[in-house]
């Protein structure tokens, strides 16, 4: 009885072993096709959109249009870019749910925020 | 007065010695220091500075200002920002009354690059008077938020870059109010800067007429452009028993004055690009105008000081 019980607990074993990895490679073929990514805009000395909510492992990319060079600071510094000129971006990839906010360190009037959150 | 050439000041803590040894002179008697502004365009400089020549002691001495020279810009607002800084220098070495000092109100550069910043020192370096320079928020993007332009011009500063020195009874202060920014506020000073501010005061008389400089306005020009200083009270707190202060910045490339008891603000054209009046436009960014109207909107100042009750006239010449 024991080692039969034994035998079964080690089939299913390998069965968890091998189904995640199934589930592992599927799901990595998914996010290749529809990445999770989200542009902000910064433009007119505002961060547009100013609140955007992603799901965790998003890529935000940052794209200065202005004239002006800006930065993005999170308010922590857990993330900064340099300073951005015109066309320059900023990609920084949220892991873990929570609210990041942030602004710009040269004009710091203009704020903006990340907001994750699974699905 | 001698006529020996003078570097600029800060690189070597020479000039400003020698400054202050030349002005020894005058204990400052509460001279009115009241300033005329936003002269007509149309009167030239030239003109204007064709001064009486001095009279040995007492003498008037006119010190100048120059801001937002912007070295490396070259978007649609002004392809040539170099050019027209090259172009104020120029200006400023035809004046007939040579101007015992100059004034840099930041924004030195546009983007606080070496080349950048060497390249201004460079088209600077002919202006012919010592150069007094205080940082904008452009000279203070660099990783090292600062390290840049305090290499170059903060030997002999405090903290991030701020200091005094007197000119012939005039006492002057150079502000930072563009490092570590607070999110969602304007500029700021700081508890550090505001202690040495209360500190260098301290041993100054009520009658010393006092100028101060920064970057970014001192007061509120436009909150939602961030165009102010949010501690800006606590520094103009220890500023109010002076009869006469004067408080001169860039930033925001045009002429604004605003007069508050025995304070008066004004700020400068840039030689680079004009920006909207506030709340003109969706975002304070560099203002489009057509090519032939853009010197009008360029500038250089010029502040005469005259001791013992005469107007000071504060001159904000445009290049057109
Ligand atoms: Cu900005």
């Amino acid at each position: 009885m024991r080692l039969k019980f034994s035998i079964l607990r080690r089939a299913a074993l390998v069965a968890a072993l091998t189904v995640p990895a199934v589930a592992f490679t599927t799901a990595k073929i998914e996010a290749a096709t529809p990445a999770k990514v989200q542009a902000v805009a910064i433009k007119g000395f505002a961060f547009t959109p100013q609140v955007v909510t992603v799901a965790p492992g998003t890529t935000v990319t940052w794209t200065n249009v202005d004239e002006d060079p800006h930065t993005v600071t999170a308010n922590d510094k857990s993330f900064h870019s340099a300073a951005l000129d015109t066309d320059d971006k900023f990609t920084f990839t949220f892991t873990k749910p929570g609210e990041y906010a942030y602004f710009c360190s040269l004009h710091p009037h203009m704020t903006g925020k990340i907001v994750v959150k699974a699905g | 007065m001698g006529n020996e050439p003078m570097t600029d000041d800060l690189d070597d803590g020479m000039s400003r010695r020698r400054l202050l040894g030349r002005c020894a002179g005058w204990a400052g008697a509460g001279a009115l220091y009241t300033m005329t502004g936003g002269v007509a365009s149309s009167i030239s400089l030239d003109a204007a500075l064709a001064a009486p020549k001095r009279a040995g002691g007492a003498r008037p001495f006119t010190f100048l200002q120059i801001s937002d020279t912007h070295i490396g810009f070259d978007k649609a607002a002004n392809p040539n920002a170099r050019g027209t800084a090259i172009e104020a220098v120029e200006k400023i070495k035809a004046l007939a009354d040579k101007p015992d000092l100059i004034i840099h109100t930041g924004d030195i550069t546009h983007l606080s690059t070496d080349a950048q910043f060497d390249d201004a020192a460079q088209i600077l370096s002919g202006l012919g008077a010592p150069v007094f320079y205080v940082p904008g928020e452009h000279d203070f993007l660099d990783e090292g938020q600062g390290k840049a332009f305090l290499a170059r011009y903060g030997k002999g500063a405090h903290g991030t870059g701020w200091y005094s020195f007197d000119h012939d009874g005039v006492h002057f202060v150079a502000l930072n109010n563009v490092a570590n920014l607070k999110p969602g506020g304007m500029a700021h000073l700081g508890e550090e800067q505001l202690a040495w501010l209360k500190s260098d005061l301290a041993g100054q008389a009520s009658s010393t007429p006092i100028v101060v400089f920064g970057h970014i306005p001192l007061w509120t020009v436009y909150e939602a452009w961030g165009w102010g200083t949010d501690d800006s009270a606590q520094a103009l707190a220890l500023l109010r028993r002076f009869g006469s202060v004067t408080v001169l910045n860039g930033h925001i490339h045009q002429v604004i004055q605003k007069v508050e008891g025995n304070v008066s603000f004004h700020s400068a054209r840039s030689t680079a690009y004009p920006q909207p009046a506030p709340g003109a436009a969706p975002s304070p960014g560099p203002l489009k105008v057509p090519a032939e109207q853009l010197p009008s909107m360029l500038g250089i100042r010029t502040a005469r000081f005259v001791r013992g009750g005469e107007p000071i006239a504060l001159i904000d010449q445009a290049f057109a």
